[in-house]
C-alpha cells in the first residue's frame, strides 16, 4: 500500500495537494478494489479450469462453445445467469441470517487476500502478524458456514454446516502447528520476511529442507480439508447431503459461496507458496508476481487433480486422519524445528 | 476529528452495539452470532492499542474456537426462539441499585485514573516480547494455564470415551 501511495504521489499531478484523509484512503480503496477484482477473477478462471481439467481426466471435452476458443467464456455466461436468477429464500428460513451468511463467508476469504505477498512490493499490507492473521480471519468462514446451515432450516444444510465446522476446526490445529515449523527458523510472522528468508537459490525454499519438507505435506493436506475439497468434501457430499450447507441457496447468494470456495482454494495455495515454495522468488526472466501466481496455480491444479482422482473419506476416517495422524506428526515437526533452531544458535 | 478518531468511534459503536444485542436478544442464536461482531470489535481495539499479536490471537481463539463451540452448544439446545431468559425471582429494585453502583464505580475508575498517554506511536512487533515474557517472568502462570487446559482436555476425553466394561 505504501508503494501504491508512492506511485500515486509521483504519477498523478496534484495528488499531494489533496486532503490528507483522501491521500490515506485512496490507496486503501484502490488496493481493496484490486483485491476484489482478483477474488472475482480467480474463481472465474478456476471454475473454467476445473471443468476442463475434470473433463479431460474423464476423457470428455468439457465446455467448448461459449466464447469460441475452448469455451473460455462459459463461466462468464454462468455468472450472468446466476446474477439474473430469482432470489429465493425458503419460507421457514431465518431471513436475516440467511442473507448474512454468504457475505460472512465471502468476507473471510476476501480479507485474507490483503496479506498475500504477490511480489517484493506488491502486497496490500505486510502485517507483522501476517500468518496469524490468515489463520485467524479464515475462522470467519466457519462461522458463516454454520450460519448458512442453521438459517436454511433444512436438515441437510444443517448437517453440512456442522460437518464443515467440525472438519475445519479439527484440521486447523495440525495446519497451524505445521506452519510454525516455518515461523521458527524465520523468526517472524510477516509474510514478506518468510519469503525473504527463502531468497538466494532454489534450495533455500523451505520445501527443500528436511523438517519443513514434511510440514509442507501436513499443511497441504490440512488446507485441502479446510477448503472442503475432495477427498475431504464430506460437508457437501452429494450422495448424502444434497449439496451441504448451501442446499437452499440459489442465484447470487449461491454464487457468493461458490466464489468464496474457489477464492479460498487459491488462497491456501498462495499461502503454501509463500511458506514453502519461495513466494515470488524465481529465475529472473519472469517478474516476481508472475512466479507467485504460477506456483499458486500449479498447487490449485493439484487440488483439482486430487478431486477427480480420489474417492471421498468417511466422517470417522476424516477425524482419524486429523487427530491421530496429522496432529502427532505436526507436534513432532514443531519439536524438531525447535531443536534445530536451538542447535543452530548454539546452546543457550 | 482525525481519521483515527472516526475509525475508533465506528469500532466502538459496533462492539458495544453487538454486545447489547447479545444481552437483549430474544433468541439465543442471534445472541451468539452477534458475539462475532463483538469479538471482532475487541480485536480492532487491541490493534488501536498496538497489540497486534493479541488481536490476531483474539480472533483466532474467540471466533475460531470459542464461538464455534458456543454455536454447537446452542444448536443442541431446543427452543431457540422467543426464549424468556429471566430467573424465577425478579428483584427490580435491588438489581437496578447494584447495576447503578457497578456502573458508577467503573465510570469513576475510568475518569479518575490518570491514564498514561503514549500518543501516536509506530506499531512495533509485539510477538517476540510476548513470547519472551511468557517464558521468563510469567513462566509459572503460563504453565499453570497449560496444565489447566490439559486437565480439561483429558476430562473431556474421559467423558466421551467408549465404555467397554458396561
Amino acid at each position: 500500500m505504501e508503494y501504491l501511495r508512492e506511485v500515486l504521489t509521483q504519477q498523478v499531478a496534484g495528488y499531494d495537494q489533496l486532503p490528507e484523509v483522501l491521500q490515506i484512503f485512496l490507496p486503501m480503496l484502490l488496493a481493496c478494489l484490486l483485491c476484489l477484482g482478483l477474488v472475482a477473477l480467480v474463481p472465474l478462471v478456476a471454475i473454467w479450469g476445473e471443468r476442463k481439467v475434470s473433463a479431460h481426466m474423464q476423457d470428455r471435452l468439457g465446455p467448448m462453445r461459449v466464447g469460441g476458443w475452448h469455451g473460455w467464456a462459459q463461466t462468464i455466461a454462468d455468472g450472468v445467469k446466476l446474477l439474473l436468477k430469482e432470489d429465493i429464500i425458503p419460507a421457514q428460513a431465518d431471513r436475516l441470517l440467511f442473507k448474512l451468511a454468504p457475505l460472512v463467508v465471502f468476507a473471510g476469504g476476501f480479507a485474507a487476500f490483503v496479506v498475500l505477498p504477490f511480489g517484493e512490493r506488491f502486497i496490500v499490507s505486510d502485517l507483522n502478524i501476517g500468518v496469524l492473521y490468515i489463520a485467524a480471519i479464515s475462522s470467519l468462514g466457519v462461522v458463516g458456514i454454520i450460519m448458512a446451515g442453521w438459517a436454511s432450516n433444512n436438515k441437510y444444510a444443517l448437517f453440512g454446516g456442522m460437518r464443515a465446522a467440525a472438519q475445519i476446526v479439527s484440521y486447523e490445529i495440525p495446519t497451524v502447528l505445521a506452519i510454525l515449523t516455518v515461523v521458527i527458523p524465520v523468526g517472524s510472522l510477516s509474510m514478506q520476511e518468510i519469503v525473504r528468508a527463502q531468497s538466494g537459490s532454489v534450495f533455500n525454499w523451505f520445501i527443500f529442507q528436511p523438517v519443513t519438507f514434511l510440514a509442507f505435506w501436513v499443511v497441504y493436506l490440512g488446507t485441502l480439508a479446510e477448503v472442503n475439497r475432495t477427498p475431504f468434501d464430506i460437508p457437501e457430499a452429494e450422495s448424502e447431503l444434497v449439496a451441504g450447507y448451501h442446499t437452499e441457496y440459489s442465484g447470487m447468494r449461491f454464487a457468493f459461496f461458490f466464489l468464496a470456495e474457489y477464492a479460498n482454494m487459491f488462497l491456501v495455495s498462495a499461502l503454501a507458496t509463500t511458506l514453502f515454495l519461495g513466494g515470488w522468488h524465481g529465475p529472473g526472466f519472469l517478474p516476481g508476481p508472475v512466479w507467485f501466481i504460477l506456483k499458486a496455480v500449479a498447487l490449485v491444479f493439484v487440488q483439482m487433480w486430487l478431486r477427480w482422482t480420489l474417492p471421498r473419506l468417511r466422517v470417522d476416517q476424516l477425524m482419524h486422519v486429523s487427530w491421530k495422524v496429522l496432529l502427532p506428526i505436526s507436534f513432532l515437526l514443531v519439536l524438531a524445528a525447535g531443536t534445530l533452531a536451538l542447535m543452530q544458535e548454539g546452546a543457550p | 476529528m482525525s481519521v483515527t478518531d472516526i475509525v475508533f468511534i465506528l469500532t466502538a459503536i459496533v462492539t458495544v452495539g453487538s454486545a447489547v444485542v447479545v444481552v437483549v436478544s430474544r433468541s439465543l442464536i442471534y445472541s451468539v452470532f452477534s458475539l462475532l461482531f463483538t469479538f471482532f470489535g475487541v480485536a480492532v481495539l487491541y490493534v488501536f492499542l498496538g497489540a497486534d499479536f493479541l488481536a490476531g490471537a483474539q480472533v483466532l481463539i474467540y471466533v475460531g474456537g470459542i464461538l464455534v463451540l458456543l454455536l454447537f452448544g446452542v444448536m443442541l439446545t431446543h427452543r431457540l426462539y422467543n426464549l424468556n431468559l429471566t430467573t424465577e425471582r425478579f428483584q427490580p429494585i435491588a438489581g437496578t441499585l447494584i447495576a447503578a453502583a457497578v456502573f458508577a464505580s467503573i465510570s469513576l475508575a475510568a475518569f479518575k485514573t490518570k491514564w498514561k498517554l503514549v500518543g501516536e506511536k509506530e506499531l512495533e512487533p509485539t510477538t517476540q516480547q510476548i513470547g519472551e515474557a511468557f517464558l521468563s517472568s510469567y513462566l509459572l502462570p503460563f504453565e499453570i494455564a497449560s496444565v489447566l487446559l490439559l486437565v480439561a482436555l483429558i476430562g473431556a476425553a474421559m467423558l466421551v470415551r467408549r465404555r467397554t466394561d458396561v
